[in-house]
């Protein structure tokens, strides 16, 4: 039930429509709570923002990543099937393998990264505070310049993540979706 | 305290609650009853505006007056409250949120239920997600019930008993009428008046010091009393190696909490993508981080300013440092700046928490009627009574909260947000991340992550010197104190991990193999998403 497409669309028809929107050029008319439309392209439509950035011309300072290549070939004639075997080839297919490995690739050794930096902050704190208040320039010591260099390497990854998504996982995901939704949709008259 | 400035906060906030109130009336005219409208606000929200209102929602008043109280008290230490909770969106923005919108619906059992045997595990995780959230709002009910007893002086003791039921009234309102749409909206005015008064407080600091940022710490290291050990840790958590635990069980909580937390989840559901809830991360990052970096400096500018005496005085958890610094920097308790000030404080404080008030109760009504009513009740309620028991159950919650934040007065806000994080690490982040992640979780595996941290975690803090056994503790003539640890973290997170893996390989069914495939594959590329 797709009832946000439904109203991010205005004249949206449903789940047959799901389809088409690849084809529909353009940003969508976005109705705001507020009742104010707007055509912004940072409010872009939900459905198209990921190609939107990531199609064509390189978005942003960086190069897109490798193209990943298309989960099937030939499916619109086959027969339908469960979902759960739908589910199980998307699973199994070169793309989604591709994307999902590119996403654990980044976020593993971030995760890691981040957890350790932020454990050794907090474990130095606490086992070595005299090493922590070692002063670096006037009434700065070692323990500031460490809490606002975590801050800083939070912002530092946030940028670093949201950018690797937008380049190497967005557009791959975003195709993927709609085969998946396409196959799905003659088993479970519509995507639930 | 002067007539003027209770007058001028009650003008203040009365005008706040009038907005949020036509705010609730207007957005509850048209588009009500569907259970997406009441939980997700139709999930139509820009990443901006969903982005304030995820900072709107975590930006609380234990934040705003608990952390810069724990800083103008303890210096440094009351830091680690700061970076704990920004880098803990690094968890939420790599782990959760995407895959989160993308398998779910409304909860965080959603996405558990979604692979497994659903009643159980929606029984589980609704359980964990209610305590979390009741255990949170009693911190707002304290710090709501410190700010009226100083508005108020000495004499406040029934007024500060009426603003806490006053303030559980409010939300209930706000939550049952106008559902996450009006929510959202009060979160986002909120956001805005919270930024605004925390910029305005930290320019007034910085010009008094003339930007000499080096000034300010060794002023507030020398009033103090603690000189350069003010500015290093160890002030409130050094000496023997409890509080050093202590110390590293409240940083693995609050890093590991946030992305457990069930009203900060159902903020992403709120948002039409996966991408557009990863912007709204990004947005609240920004916001939230520049938030933090601010309160230290308030922190530190009130030990400069007014001194960790006149705090301790004034409210010996600090929760009151912010409004009298504000006092301070507008000339002074009889000048006219002082009182404008200090009255936009309250204000503002008001505001806070009332909003954060509002998004946590509907979080917690959603677990009670989508996962807990849904799940006990076998027979097959139209979303319209779910919307309605939604409803009750706000209603419900509210007494709650105000019956245990009236208990619960003395204890600083930012310390009880710390055990809500706890338990939200312990018992919600390891079954969500095992059930996004793990191929072979299994429903036991499920059901014994949510408990196996749960329990340990209520039990830890009921065992605590919070709780018994001490001159501030709740109860402090009886001592049924057996745990030392103020936080139960840093053994009640590994437990809720290792429960999930023991009931997993110890579980007899097979891992779905199908439903695992479903998961990752809509978590990853949002097929199927609603």
């Amino acid at each position: 039930m797709q009832s946000s497409n439904d109203r991010s669309r205005g004249a949206g028809g449903g789940p047959e429509s799901a389809a088409d929107h690849r084809a529909v050029p353009g940003r969508a008319y976005v109705e705001t709570a507020s009742g104010v439309p707007y055509d912004d392209p940072r409010y872009d439509d939900p459905w198209y923002d990921a190609l939107a950035s990531g199609w064509g011309e390189s978005a942003g300072p960086g190069v897109p990543g490798p193209a990943v290549p298309p989960m099937r070939r030939d499916a619109p004639a086959e027969p339908p099937r469960a979902a759960a075997d739908v589910y199980l080839e998307v699973q199994r297919s070169a793309a989604f393998q591709e994307v999902r490995s590119r996403y654990r690739r980044f976020v593993g050794p971030a995760v890691a990264a981040f957890f350790l930096w932020y454990v050794a902050y907090v474990v130095t704190a606490t086992s070595a505070p005299s090493l922590m208040a070692r002063p670096v320039a006037g009434a700065v010591n070692v323990a500031m310049v460490a809490g606002l260099g975590q801050f800083l390497t939070t912002f530092l990854l946030t940028w670093a993540y949201t950018r690797h998504a937008r380049l190497r996982r967005d557009r791959a995901a975003l195709e993927l979706r709609w085969d998946t939704q396409e196959l799905t949709r003659g088993t479970r008259g519509g995507v639930s | 305290m002067t007539g003027d400035h209770q007058t001028l906060a009650l003008l203040l906030f009365s005008t706040f609650v009038a907005v949020t109130l036509g705010i609730t009336t207007w957005v509850g005219r048209h588009r009500q009853g569907s259970a997406e409208e009441f939980y997700a606000g139709g999930r139509l929200f820009s990443p901006m505006e969903n982005g304030f209102a995820i900072s709107g929602d975590y930006m609380s008043a234990a934040s705003f007056l608990g952390i810069s109280g724990l800083i103008a008290l303890h210096g440094y230490d009351g830091m680690l409250y700061s970076v704990g909770f920004l880098v803990a969106w690094l968890v939420v923005l790599f782990l959760v949120a995407e895959l989160v919108r993308n398998c779910g619906r409304f909860t965080l059992a959603d996405v558990v239920a979604a692979r497994m045997r659903e009643r159980p595990v929606r029984i589980a995780a609704g359980t964990s997600s209610v305590t979390v959230s009741v255990l949170y709002l009693v911190a707002q009910m304290v710090g709501a019930g410190s700010l009226v007893a100083l508005l108020l002086g000495g004499t406040g003791e029934a007024a500060r008993t009426w603003t806490v039921i006053g303030v559980g009234a409010l939300m209930v309102i706000y939550v049952s009428l106008g559902g996450m749409r009006a929510t959202t909206w009060i979160q986002i005015v909120k956001a805005v008046l919270l930024l605004g008064g925390t910029v305005a407080l930290t320019t007034l600091v910085l010009v008094r010091f003339h930007g000499d940022v080096d000034r300010l710490l060794r002023t507030a290291a020398e009033r103090s009393g603690h000189g350069e050990a003010f500015l290093a840790p160890g002030l409130a958590y050094g000496g023997d190696w409890v509080s050093r635990f202590d110390f590293i069980s409240l940083g693995l909580a609050l890093v590991l909490g946030t992305a457990g937390l069930p009203h900060i989840l159902s903020r992403f559901y709120t948002v039409p993508t996966a991408r557009a809830a990863r912007r709204s991360v990004v947005w609240s990052i920004g916001l939230i981080g520049g938030f933090y970096l601010m309160t230290i400096v308030l922190g530190f500018g009130a030990a400069a300013l007014v001194g960790p005496d006149a705090v301790r005085a004034s409210n010996a958890a600090g929760n009151t440092a912010v409004p009298l610094l504000a006092l301070d920097l507008g000339g002074g308790a009889q000048s006219t700046g002082g009182t404008v000030l200090f009255a936009v404080v309250a204000a503002v404080a008001f505001a806070t928490i009332l909003a954060v008030v509002a998004g946590i109760t509907l979080a917690s009504s959603a677990s009670v009627a989508h996962d807990l009513y849904a799940s006990l009740r076998r027979r097959h309620s139209k979303p319209r009574s779910e919307v309605a028991v939604a409803r009750l159950a706000a209603v419900g919650i509210g007494a709650v909260a105000i019956g245990l934040g009236l208990l619960a007065r003395d204890l600083n806000v930012a310390f009880l947000v710390g055990l809500a994080f706890a338990v939200a690490a312990s018992a919600n982040l390891p079954v969500l991340l095992y059930s996004l992640f793990w191929r072979g979780f299994t429903t036991r595996g499920a059901v014994w992550a949510v408990y196996g941290g749960l329990v340990p975690s209520v039990v830890l803090v009921l065992l605590s010197p919070v709780v018994s056994g001490g001159p501030q503790s709740l109860f402090p003539g009886l001592d049924f104190q057996y745990f030392p640890l103020q936080n139960p973290g840093l053994v009640s997170i590994p437990l809720g991990f290792v429960a999930g893996w023991l009931g997993t390989v110890t579980s007899p069914e097979e891992p779905d193999e199908a439903r695992h495939a479903e998961t990752e594959v809509r978590s990853l590329t949002g097929a199927g998403a609603v």
